[in-house]
């Protein structure tokens, strides 16, 4: 008596379960039941789980009867010639979805030599069973399984054409791949997703040398040459945004250069850029803190006191301006209208960013570098016949990584662009690398895709012979203008008067507890206190009654707030985090009395 | 002591004195001893070196690269010792129950030659009905349970049915009458209130299982094994001061993994010594290399007290004698209320709280001072 479950509830028992999951499959194949149902039998718990509901990965296999696949010649002539489509096939049961449930009642075999008796489905393609991004790694059956993962994932973050119509677009934050090419050695996954139409690399010469050290712990190093005829050349977008907000009383956001005596008015330096509409002119060039768009709201909240003083009832500055550390060009304006009816104005920011140190860039193989030198071309180390390479790849990089599949692109493209041709590097399918030797040898070079070169420098020739070729790069957008962040002093948070957090806000760079325990383990006593003197602040302490007293600056006067002014008060230096915490010691309504005494 | 030794008496520790003395020509005895002393004050740890958090990075950067680690005997089944990182937390967290506890038991001549190291080891095991019986009958009609015991296990764990008897009969109490026939026991229900009918039978039949009839309480499995040239029983479970009491076991030598246990037994200055020789143990046997003085340390702070207190929040952080310290470890608000209840003093005297305040740290260049005279 096996228990049903219909999509994950229970539904009752059957006597003879493989029969019943049997007759659930037929009747999916035959179409009396929906092809998106799947069914599988756990022997162990005997239970069976019949699924229909949403959200489960299924992916399509050949259907296997008795030793035979159901898909026949006569259906894939007819597919060729139009007559049967794929939904034909599911229809008619040749082709049916598994998910990973069903997947476990299932034994696929790989090809149709290996199928037997006892497979109830054949792969459709080897290739079938990667996703799309996956299948665009070549000669992927060379490879570990957890670099092809990570491989894909860079994929994921590479700079390409992201869509065609990307000057309409107000995307946030995209990157633009000038130069985009397709790559010599394909897969068949590259014409199955038109890669063609928006490619995400460029196809260059990678030489698998070290030099000067400048390419250890995965750096690469790249030729100034290469980069000066546009290779890894990307334009960054970002827009600005902003709208006219309506507030309650009828008062409203204004877009427009603002009046001088608006408060919180920067420099008039800063609205040089703004046009009479308040909005800067497209071309312009923008750098950090230069204001994009002059905006101006209404005063806030105010308080009794200051409902009462001239300045509060001037309206305040909250224009737009571009964050610190960007610069670029205006690229595009647009003024619309959101739903509300509100006066909405984007401003497109375009930066191009040219390949510098610190910028990253990954083969299809997962081997991810960041740049460590460019080299000026003359300085580049050149083959006998004089092609230099664009870019230098650590040996050390591979060993350990057992990344094959990035050694055969390199000869297979090396074998295309001596050929002419394109090469199929597609994942269980692809041309042999035997293959590939053979005609690198007859193109007239060493059949192991080494060549001998010249230090670029002294001309000498090297005495190991490089391994060298063409291969498909990518530049992905972790770019280091995005990233690069330092402080030496700088904008400090309002409640604990300790430095900001984060690249945005200017903010400091943690020097956090383990950090501190060096400091201590080392007895560097004073230099940690130097280190955390960034919320030093100088109090005065009443020694009658240990709370902190005040300082009247305007009239210079001490006083304590609880013994008043004849009372001996004391300058003390602490953190300003220590005086905050005294004060939530107060509002716990604990009386925090501080004891002063001569340190010595 | 010899009298050229003698200025050293309170200078060095007795026991390098001892070794001078034994080792070395009485000629040269104050030679060699002026250069020990020196030697000794070199290795000595400075005044303001922030001991504590050296010991606690040099055993916790070693820590993160343990690996989770169980340690099995070969041929047991059910029989491993938890070892690696939760081994050394469960020590150090001062923990009262430990997930595996283990004894080294080892044992007076002639016994541990081998010959009846396996009745010694069967004597000292837990034995529980369970294990003895073949077969239970239960007759519904009368509220009896018909125990057939096991022949061949009474004889190989040499117990007389009669002694089975007595032990059922004691484990029972209340609940049952126990007759014993030939190699089968008679259990009958005595009816009560609120136990009678076919449940109380089988809470009955469950319960005579877990009767203790024969061995130590707690000692779940026993393994007798060789090392070098004598047999010693590993035990899976613990109960030293049970086994301390057997006239065959040598009670200078035998050890058991909790800590608290040998506290008990031992008292405090055992209990530190176990922390050490455990926790070091572990990290000897992942490979890793952590002077012995990081956990002597350590050890030292958790039997401070002459208890042991584990270094968690109601351990020994709820020791110090800073409030401001505490507070900043967990649950700051309760650790500030109830000290102002107390009306506690903090003192500044520690690390923790300097930082908070930002004044120098009580360690290394922050601890001497020049002072200087004015004058008229
Ligand atoms: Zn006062």
């Amino acid at each position: 008596m096996a228990e049903v479950y219909v999509n994950g509830k229970f539904a009752g028992l059957v006597d003879n379960a493989p029969d019943f999951v049997q007759r659930v499959r037929q009747d999916r194949r035959s179409g009396v039941l929906s092809s998106e149902v799947n069914v599988y039998y756990d022997s162990v718990i005997d239970q069976i789980h019949v699924e229909g509901s949403r959200g489960r990965c299924r992916r399509p296999l050949i259907v296997v009867k008795d030793g035979m696949p159901a898909l026949t010649e006569r259906h894939v002539k007819q597919l060729q010639k139009g007559e049967l489509s794929w939904s034909d096939l599911v229809a008619q049961g040749v082709i049916e979805f598994l998910d990973a449930g069903e997947e476990e009642n299932a034994l696929v075999a790989f090809s149709d030599q290996e199928v037997t008796p006892e497979h109830t489905h054949l792969e459709i393609s080897p290739l079938a069973m990667l996703g799309v991004v996956t299948g665009l790694i070549p000669y992927g059956d060379y490879i570990q399984s957890a670099r092809l993962i990570i491989g894909s994932r860079n994929l994921k973050q590479s700079i390409g054409m992201y869509a065609t119509n990307f000057p309409l677009r107000m995307d946030m934050d995209v990157n633009l791949l000038h130069y985009p090419q397709t790559p010599l050695v394909t897969s068949m996954m590259h014409e199955l997703s038109d890669y063609d139409a928006h490619p995400s690399g460029q196809n260059i010469i990678v030489a698998i040398m070290s030099y000067k050290g400048y390419n250890m712990e995965d750096a690469v190093i790249i030729n100034r040459g290469s980069i000066e005829r546009g290779f890894g050349r990307s334009t960054y977008f970002r827009p600005a945004v902003t709208e006219e907000l309506r507030y309650s009383g009828g008062l409203m956001d204004t877009i427009g250069m603002p009046d001088k005596d608006v408060k919180g008015y920067k420099s008039e330096r800063d609205y040089r850029l703004l046009e009479d509409d308040g909005i800067v002119h497209p071309e312009a060039k923008v750098k950090e803190e230069d204001v994009i768009i002059g905006k101006t709201s209404p005063p806030r909240f105010l308080s009794n006191l200051e409902e009462y003083s001239l300045a509060s009832n001037i309206r305040r500055e909250s224009s737009v301006s571009l964050r610190h550390g960007e610069e670029g060009v205006v690229d595009f304006v647009a003024l619309t209208e959101n739903e509300e009816g509100n006066k909405l104005v984007q401003v497109r920011i375009r930066d191009q960013r040219v390949p510098e140190i610190g910028d990253k860039f990954v083969s299809r193989h997962g081997q991810k570098g960041v740049v460590g030198l460019i080299v000026p071309e003359a300085n580049m180390p050149f083959t006998a016949s004089g092609v230099v390479p664009d870019l230098l790849f650590s040996p050390h990089g591979i060993p350990s990584r057992m990344t094959i599949s990035h050694l055969i692109e390199l000869v297979a493209g090396k074998t295309a662009a001596l050929g002419g041709r394109m090469v199929d590097g597609t994942i269980f399918s692809g041309e042999p690398e035997e293959q590939i030797r053979k005609e690198l040898a007859a193109l007239g070079f060493n059949e192991r895709g080494t060549e001998t070169m010249y230090n670029g420098i002294t001309g000498e020739m090297y005495e190991a012979k490089i391994y060298i070729g063409n291969m498909y790069y990518l530049k992905l957008k972790h770019m280091v203008a995005n990233k690069i962040h330092s402080r030496a002093r700088g904008p400090i948070q309002l409640l604990t008067r300790q430095p900001t957090e984060g690249r945005a806000k200017e903010g400091g760079l943690r020097l956090g507890e383990m950090e501190k325990d060096t400091f201590v383990a080392h007895g560097a006593s004073l230099l940690l206190k130097e280190r955390f003197d960034s919320d030093r602040t100088i109090v005065p302490v009443c020694e009658g009654c240990g709370v902190i007293a005040i300082h009247d600056t305007l009239k210079d006067k001490r006083y304590c707030p609880i013994c008043g002014e004849n009372v001996e008060i004391s300058d003390i230096e602490i953190s300003y985090a220590f005086k905050l915490i005294l004060d939530e010691f107060k509002s716990l309504g604990v009386y925090p009395r501080l004891v002063l005494k001569n340190k010595y | 002591m010899h009298k050229d030794l003698e200025e050293y008496a309170d200078k060095l520790p007795l026991k390098l004195l001892q070794e001078i003395e034994e080792s070395c020509p009485a000629g040269k005895l104050k030679k060699v001893a002026k250069k020990v002393f020196e030697e000794y004050t070199i290795a000595r740890i400075d005044a303001g070196e922030a001991v504590g958090l050296i010991s606690a990075e040099s055993i916790g950067e070693p820590g993160t690269q343990m690996t989770l680690n169980t340690f099995h005997y070969a041929g047991v089944a059910e029989m491993n010792v938890t070892m690696g990182l939760p081994r050394i937390i469960e020590i150090l967290d001062g923990r009262k129950s430990i997930a595996t506890p283990s004894m080294e038991i080892f044992l007076k001549s002639p016994h541990n030659k081998g010959k009846d190291v396996k009745e010694l080891a069967l004597q000292i095991k837990e034995t529980k009905l369970g294990e003895l019986v073949s077969e239970y009958g239960m007759n519904i009609v009368d509220l009896k349970i018909d125990v057939k015991l096991n022949v061949d296990r009474l004889k190989e764990f040499d117990i007389a049915p009669a002694v089975v008897a007595k032990a059922v009969e004691k484990g029972m109490g209340a609940d049952a009458s126990v007759k014993l026939e030939g190699d089968s026991l008679t259990l009958k229900l005595k009816e009560k209130e609120d136990n009678r009918g076919l449940n109380a039978l089988y809470r009955l039949k469950e319960k005579c299982k877990d009767v203790f009839v024969k061995g130590i309480k707690g000692v779940r499995q026993v393994l007798p094994v060789k090392r070098k040239d004598e047999y010693l029983i590993i035990t899976f479970g613990s109960n030293l001061k049970k086994v301390f009491e057997l006239d065959f076991v040598d009670t200078e030598r035998t050890t058991t993994n909790d800590i608290y246990e040998i506290s008990e037994v031992l008292g405090v200055e055992a209990a530190r010594q176990a922390i050490i020789d455990e926790v070091f143990r572990v990290i000897e046997t992942q490979g890793l290399d952590v002077d012995i003085r990081h956990i002597m340390l350590v050890a030292d702070t958790m039997t401070a007290s002459g208890e042991i207190k584990g270094i968690t929040r109601y351990g020994v952080v709820s020791e110090k004698a800073s409030v401001l310290a505490r507070a900043s470890f967990e649950t700051p608000i309760k650790h500030v209320i109830n000290a102002a209840l107390k009306g506690e003093t903090d003192l500044l005297n520690s690390v923790v709280e300097n930082v908070m305040l930002n004044q120098t740290v009580p360690v290394g260049t922050g601890l001497p001072a020049l002072i200087t005279k004015k004058g008229k």
